[in-house]
């Protein structure tokens, strides 16, 4: 049951969806201190209610209704829309030239917006945190659906590495994340901004991008006169056209990071970004002296 | 008017983001892709190389874009 595919399937959905689960409890978190605590939470389970209903519709219909080779070029176009964000996003702040995604000055955002909102009260509930709230947890849920069924509809669709009952393994790795996000944040009480978010995207967006660029390309089998998927060079057992474009992404990264911090505006924020984590570093250190 | 704008500017946000040029560029590939797929002239594993490498090569492009404006703002 727990093959290496199904615990590999678990590891990458559970990965994939902390870092959406973390973003969303940031949101959640500044207004349930900021605003009201009942607010948050029930715009917080009317998403979470919102995202089942739309998994159980597209899951269903997905796999039930649509041929092998149409599946593929759907999961495929959605891991890469998704893949490819990422991928760019974590190559610019790896490289500088975008600040790297930090979960405090997210929550001192948002407490900010929240105060400066004004107060309306629909159904008993403060109506600014309630919209937030839901707001946040389903645009960060709906990645997570989508991160689900493409890589659950893969495992379970897959010659290589075949996992049945694909979509449940996948979707407990993102149940997983939940809880031990949601514990996490419930024990810190604060934003989860020690999780290395920015290395665990640029993970994820590797992996996403590899399989949407395989999974496309098969996929486009369909408009082909057989309509049957198509295939890359070495397939096989071993999944080494998988691993062939995954190393593909991988140096084109590097690469990318490499070229990019060579200009001077990515020059300077190295620099800008390494001082604040020299400053931040020495805080603790700086703290006794002072006071001695 | 308010709901129809944000309903498009929601699913624009999350399917192209900030990245419009990778979207657009993935689109033509797949185009592309379809009409080979259709006209039946490559063996099929020409064909997944093909595209896999112009998706690559569409997000190579985004980046140098993107490396050439930064250059040019600093």
């Amino acid at each position: 049951m727990f093959t290496p595919a199904a615990i590999a399937l678990i590891g990458t959905t559970f990965v994939a969806s902390a870092v959406e689960v973390v973003e969303a409890f940031t949101i959640v978190l500044a207004m349930g201190v900021t605003r009201s605590w009942r607010a948050a939470i029930v715009g917080a389970i009317a998403a979470f209610a919102a995202l089942v209903v739309i998994t159980a519709i597209i899951g269903v219909s997905l796999k039930d209704l649509v041929s092998e080779s149409v599946l593929q070029l759907i999961i495929g176009t959605l891991l890469l829309i998704f893949g490819l964000q990422w991928l760019r996003k974590a190559i610019l702040r790896s490289s500088g030239l975008k600040a790297l995604h930090d979960e405090d000055e997210t929550f001192r955002e948002e407490q900010a917006a929240a105060r400066a909102a004004g107060r309306e009260t629909r159904m008993g509930l403060d109506w600014f945190a309630f919209v937030v709230s839901f707001k946040g947890v389903f645009l960060e849920g709906l990645e997570v659906v989508f991160i689900v069924i493409t890589f659950g509809l893969a495992a379970m669709n897959s010659d290589t590495a075949r996992v049945e009952n694909g979509m449940w393994f996948a979707a407990a790795g993102a149940v997983i994340a939940a809880v031990v996000v949601l514990l996490a944040g419930a024990i810190a009480h604060k934003p989860l901004s020690a999780v290395p978010e920015n290395a665990m995207k640029f993970a994820v967006g590797l992996l996403l991008s590899t399989f949407g660029t395989y999974w496309t390309a098969e996929g486009l089998g369909y408009f082909s006169p057989k309509q049957n998927s198509l295939h890359w060079y070495g397939a096989g057992d071993i999944p080494w056209p998988i691993l062939g474009i995954f190393l593909a992404w991988l140096l084109l990264s590097r690469i990318a990071v490499s070229g990019l911090r060579q200009l001077p505006a990515a020059r300077r924020a190295v620099v800008a970004r390494d001082a604040a984590a020299t400053a931040a570093d020495l805080k603790p250190l700086a703290t006794p002296a002072t006071a001695g | 008017m308010g709901f129809i704008t944000g309903f498009f500017r929601f699913w624009y946000d999350f399917i192209i983001g900030d990245a419009w040029d990778i979207a657009a560029g993935i689109v033509v590939v797949l185009v592309v892709g379809a009409l080979l797929a259709q006209a039946d002239v490559l063996v099929e594993q020409q064909l997944t190389l093909l595209i896999g490498a112009g998706i690559v090569l569409v997000v190579a492009s985004s980046l140098y874009f993107e490396a050439q404006r930064r250059g040019r703002s600093a």
